[in-house]
């Protein structure tokens, strides 16, 4: 019975990277850009929540503001940082996604100070049993909304004009512009997706671990990347898979007493996926012409 | 060109001039109880910080890689130095000696081990990959208590580290680069950074300068550790996180990547200006985000670019300028 309970948790941990590995994924694979700060935006719509609530908001409204927060943080971010440096090379990139991470930290610090604040996001509990497992309402919940989250990016990918735009941008960009694409706005409108993703991300794991502090988004967007680049980072399948395999493997080495490993345990998976598959569980390989 | 020319002899002899005379004066100026403890504090800070973005910037500025993982090669030399000088193997100078090359050694080791599978991804994934390695120094470190004093971290490291110690170090660590840079070895670095193909193609053995420029990078970190842990006279692995490894890269980039002059400018600027801003000491982090994302976007060579400075051209130009009239075509002299 403790597997089943241990397997739900994976899956609740899980689903939480895999939306924010989404995001990392998303953008990747449109512009090539490690978003160093995506674990940030996290971080700050955690600080919504706290303001929100504490603004006497309806819960639902104050999920609503958290959402529009981080997606409105990415815009901004694109727009002012990203967008002058289209035609740099991917190193000076890197350095500046890395600056906007330190700087929203910093920011964060300052505004909130370095004290770790406790957020209580009001979620229904208690829990269901079937057989003699019982599950708590925020875990199927959190699963739940992941799933939907999930399929709706699914058919926003697959089944709309602009998802068609978006792959047909990260397949090829001239090629995407001569036909007529707007580039810009569909770069945008990735990043916006991804932070929404990332806004929804933050509420489940804010429910699951109630503290918010200048550096939460740190570890969990580095993990979360990892996981993008486990399941093959530019693959939208691949990140989901990445972050429940993250998830599954963070739960059973807890699970077996090494929790002071964890960290390193995930690093360790992310050494040997880049040496033994640099392209991931279900990414292409890449080629490199001459 | 009209040039000067000053015999190779000649400039070696300069530059030996001036080093030992600038040793001389920091060693009269910070023994001399001149300064304040902070600003003594400040002045070996700037050291080991010059030392920790010279030899970053060999493998981010020369080879053109960024790796992420500095920290971790400093954390190894910390660690290695100050159990080294613990243990009191040896005694004086050559205990404080002992203990440097030690820490130097056994992060090359590491840079080695790290570099042989990471240097075979580029770009981005090298990034991830050594910050990777990098972290995974640390939970070593936070999880062999036994060895490491583990998260609580090592106290009682003998304090080696004063002015001459540190500087002499930073004489040792810039020469021996800059000498790599102007040896065969540097011009088949810069070509890996400018076409890895191209210089594949014309025979040059890329794994294996790549492997070098990492090995050189790692060992001088970890002397710079070895520096840290003899100044702080206590080590806790935290200090050696993703941030510290972002902070010496903010000085390479800051400065320019690639230009071992912009490093150390670098370093003394961001190291010392806690000392001049102390109001603004909560902004100081900000305003360094800030300045990183301003030089990528419009300054993306940092701020000396790639110029390298040289006091034999410095002196060419001067006395060029005084004494062209006397001296009609001197020798060339391409050796600085």
């Amino acid at each position: 019975m403790l597997y089943v309970a241990q397997f739900i948790n994976a899956l609740q941990l899980g689903s939480i990277y895999a939306l924010i590995a989404l995001g990392y994924s998303m953008v990747y694979g449109i512009i090539k850009l490690l978003n160093f700060a995506h674990g940030d935006v996290i971080m700050v719509g955690g600080y919504v929540a706290i303001f929100a609530l504490a603004a006497g908001f309806h819960p639902v409204v104050a999920v609503i503001l958290v959402i529009l927060g981080c997606t409105a943080l990415a815009i901004i971010m694109e727009k002012l940082a990203y967008t002058p440096l289209r035609t740099a090379p991917r190193i000076s990139v890197l350095i500046t996604a890395i600056g906007i991470s330190l700087l929203l930290q910093n920011l964060a610090q300052l505004f909130f100070g370095a004290r770790p604040q406790p957020i209580h996001i009001p979620f229904p509990t208690g829990s269901i049993s079937i057989g003699a497992v019982s599950i708590a309402y925020p875990m199927i919940i959190t699963i739940g909304v992941a799933v939907l989250s999930m399929v709706a990016l699914n058919y926003i990918v697959q089944g709309t004009k602009l998802g068609k735009a978006m792959r047909a941008v990260s397949e090829d960009t001239q090629a995407a512009q001569l036909m007529g694409i707007n580039v810009n706005s569909i770069i945008t409108f990735t990043f916006a997706v991804g932070a929404a993703l990332a806004g929804i991300g933050a509420i489940l794991f804010f429910v699951r671990f109630p503290v918010v502090t200048p550096t939460v988004g740190a570890m969990l967007g580095l993990k979360a990347f990892i996981a993008a680049v486990l399941g093959g980072i530019g693959s939208i399948p691949g990140a989901m898979l990445g972050g429940f395999a993250i998830g599954f493997l963070e739960v059973i080495v807890n699970a077996v007493g090494l929790s002071r490993w964890t960290d390193g345990a995930v690093f360790l998976v992310l050494i040997i996926i880049l040496l033994v598959r640099p392209a991931g569980l279900v990414g292409k390989p890449m080629i490199e012409k001459v | 060109m009209n040039r000067l020319g000053i015999k190779t002899p000649a400039r070696y002899a300069i530059n030996a001039t001036l080093i030992i005379a600038f040793i001389y004066w920091g060693y009269v100026i910070t023994q001399g109880g001149m300064l304040t403890r902070a600003q003594n504090n400040i002045i070996i800070q700037v050291g080991f910080f010059i030392i920790l973005a010279v030899s970053l910037n060999l493998p981010a500025g020369y080879l053109g890689q960024l790796p992420l993982g500095h920290a971790g090669f400093m954390a190894v030399g910390a660690y290695i130095g100050a159990l080294f000088w613990r243990s009191g193997i040896l005694s004086g100078y050559g205990s404080v000696v002992g203990g440097l090359i030690a820490a130097g050694i056994v992060s090359a080791i590491f840079g080695i081990i790290i570099g042989v599978p990471a240097l075979r991804l580029r770009g981005d994934y090298l990034a991830i990959i050594t910050l990777g390695f990098g972290e995974m120094i640390r939970v070593l470190i936070m999880n062999l208590p036994s060895i490491t004093g583990g998260a609580q971290g090592l106290q009682q490291i003998p304090r080696h580290s004063n002015f001459l110690v540190v500087y002499i170090c930073v004489i040792v660590c810039c020469l021996v680069i800059h000498m790599i840079m102007k040896s065969r070895h540097g011009r088949a670095i810069l070509a890996i950074r400018d076409n890895e193909i191209a210089t594949e193609s014309m025979g040059i053995n890329t794994t294996y300068y790549k492997v070098m420029a990492f090995a050189v990078s790692a060992f001088f970190a970890g002397v710079a550790g070895a520096l840290y842990a003899g100044t702080l006279g206590i080590l806790v692995p935290s200090d050696f996180n993703f941030m510290m490894s972002i902070n010496i890269l903010m000085i390479v980039v800051l400065g320019g990547l690639g230009s071992m002059m912009g490093s150390i400018i670098g370093a003394i600027v961001l190291t010392s200006l806690p000392l001049f801003m102390q109001g603004l000491n909560q902004y100081r982090l900000i305003i360094y985000a800030l300045l990183l994302i301003l030089v990528m976007i419009f300054k993306p060579s940092g701020l000396m670019g790639t110029y390298d400075f040289s006091m034999g051209h410095v002196l060419e130009k001067v006395g060029g300028w005084t004494m062209r009239s006397k001296k009609e075509g001197g020798a060339s002299d391409d050796s600085e």
